[in-house]
């Protein structure tokens, strides 16, 4: 999967990386009337293969070392630029993305393509190089930031200290909005994967949230709300809503007990196992209801593989129905 | 364990996701049209055979984290589906067969059906 996301980030960034953030500023440029002897001096002294012919401010052509090459052959080294440069040069705007760049290299075949602002003035130049060197510094200031962000996560409980802290997350969850369906139990994941939770039990915790989260918009009146308190051993997930509420808690949990509609059965739900499927995810499943005022379900996952056994008796394990 | 690409090329299913790398490798099967099977079920790295072809599947497989779907017999996924396949880096395919049909095949290349035991 990381490969996967690795990969995907590139083209990311191809697309949203704007040129100006790549190419080289400090252009060296010569004057059409520049001989080319003396820019055989020019490409030398600055180990460049090409450079951008201005003409009062205004790019006129570029000239590359093969030009200079077929005037050495042919024994014109003491004609003007002018006579010798390509005066339809590649330009991309500055402010498009890599990828245009990308585009008209392999189109044009070049080595290096000049960077021109709105108003059409040379802004810089940009070669394949350039744009390999701008993507890693790019992915790596990104990567920087990921893993910045990943350490302080991982490092709240230590930093903030009391006798005992928790971080809370509250998701609301509307009723039959399906297009949402998965988006707090998907944050849920990414936070505890921020906080360096074990991908076991990241896993436990994201199917349980899903099944909860399910739950609100298929059944739930008026939607509800997904509350998340993480504490460095623990996990505390309470879903709450205002009706219709269970009639039989205990038929409800039995798997493939559901009391979805036929339209809902139809995507996919409704089989009768989300609440089978928390108990089963869960350390401890408590699930408490009353018809016509409201469900809450409370489900606990230990963090940490040998917590469960310190810090809880073991019939607490079991799940409570009332 | 097989590729993705190798299910594609095999199976002649058609990929719907455009910017995921195909390198990703398969490590089971599991067909279900219900999702809390699903959730249940199926293990990180399987693959997943469908009927269905809404949003939900892209959350399910984003969660279970599932090398990719195949939705069955011509279901294809809207343009919204798609859009959030490729935002979670879910690699969708569809196919005219059957369900059975591509259990089948997977099956014949070696994939196996282990379901997620808890």
């Amino acid at each position: 999967m990381s490969q996967v996301l690795k990969f995907t980030k590139i083209q990311e960034l191809i697309y949203e990386l704007p040129i100006e953030r790549v190419m080289k500023k400090n252009v060296i440029k010569v004057s059409p009337d520049t001989l080319m002897t003396e820019l055989k001096e020019v490409l030398r002294i600055n180990r460049i293969s090409g450079v951008p012919v201005l003409e009062e401010g205004h790019l006129v052509g570029v000239i590359s070392i093969e030009d200079l090459i077929k005037a050495l052959v042919e024994g014109d080294t003491q004609a003007p630029v002018k006579k010798r440069m390509a005066t339809k040069p590649i330009t991309v705007r500055e402010s498009d993305s890599v990828v245009e760049a990308v585009k008209k290299f392999t189109q044009y075949k070049v080595g290096r393509l000049l960077v021109v602002n709105d108003q059409g003035e040379l802004a810089g130049i940009l070669t394949g190089g350039d744009i390999t060197r701008g993507l890693l510094e790019a992915i790596s200031l990104d990567y920087h930031a990921e893993e910045i962000s990943r350490y302080r996560a991982k490092h709240i409980f230590e930093d903030i200290v009391s006798d005992q802290t928790s971080l809370i997350l509250r998701y609301s969850v509307k009723s039959k909005d399906f297009k949402s369906g998965g988006r707090a139990s998907s944050k849920l994941k990414r936070a505890l994967d921020r906080l360096g939770a074990i991908p076991e039990v990241i896993r436990r915790v994201a199917i349980s949230a899903y099944e909860a989260e399910m739950n609100l918009i298929i059944h739930a009146d008026e939607g509800g709300e997904l509350i998340a308190e993480m504490q460095p051993d623990v996990i505390r997930i309470t879903v709450s809503d205002h009706g219709p509420g269970i009639p039989d808690v205990n038929r409800a949990m039995s798997p493939g007990f559901s009391t979805a509609p036929n339209w809902i059965r139809e995507l996919g739900f409704g089989a009768g196992m989300g609440l089978a499927n928390i108990k089963k995810c869960a350390d401890y499943m408590k699930l408490e209801s009353q018809a016509g005022v409201g469900t809450q379900l409370e489900i606990v996952i230990y963090l940490k593989p040998d917590s469960s056994d310190e810090t809880t008796p073991s019939e607490e394990k079991k799940q409570e129905l009332s | 364990m097989i590729s993705l690409r190798e299910v594609i090329e095999k199976l002649k299913v058609e990929p719907l996701t455009s910017n995921q790398s195909l390198d990703h490798q398969v490590a089971s099967g599991y067909a279900s049209d219900l999702l809390s099977c699903v959730m249940k079920g199926a293990k990180k790295d399987a693959i997943w055979i469908t009927l269905q072809s809404h949003l939900n599947v892209v959350a399910v497989a984003s969660l279970l984290g599932l090398s990719g779907v195949i939705m069955t017999e011509g279901n294809r996924p809207d343009p919204e589906t798609l859009a959030k396949a490729e935002n979670e880096g879910v690699i969708l395919m569809v196919t005219p067969k059957t369900t059975f049909t591509v259990v089948g095949e997977l099956t014949s290349l070696g994939l196996k059906g282990e379901a997620e035991e808890r």
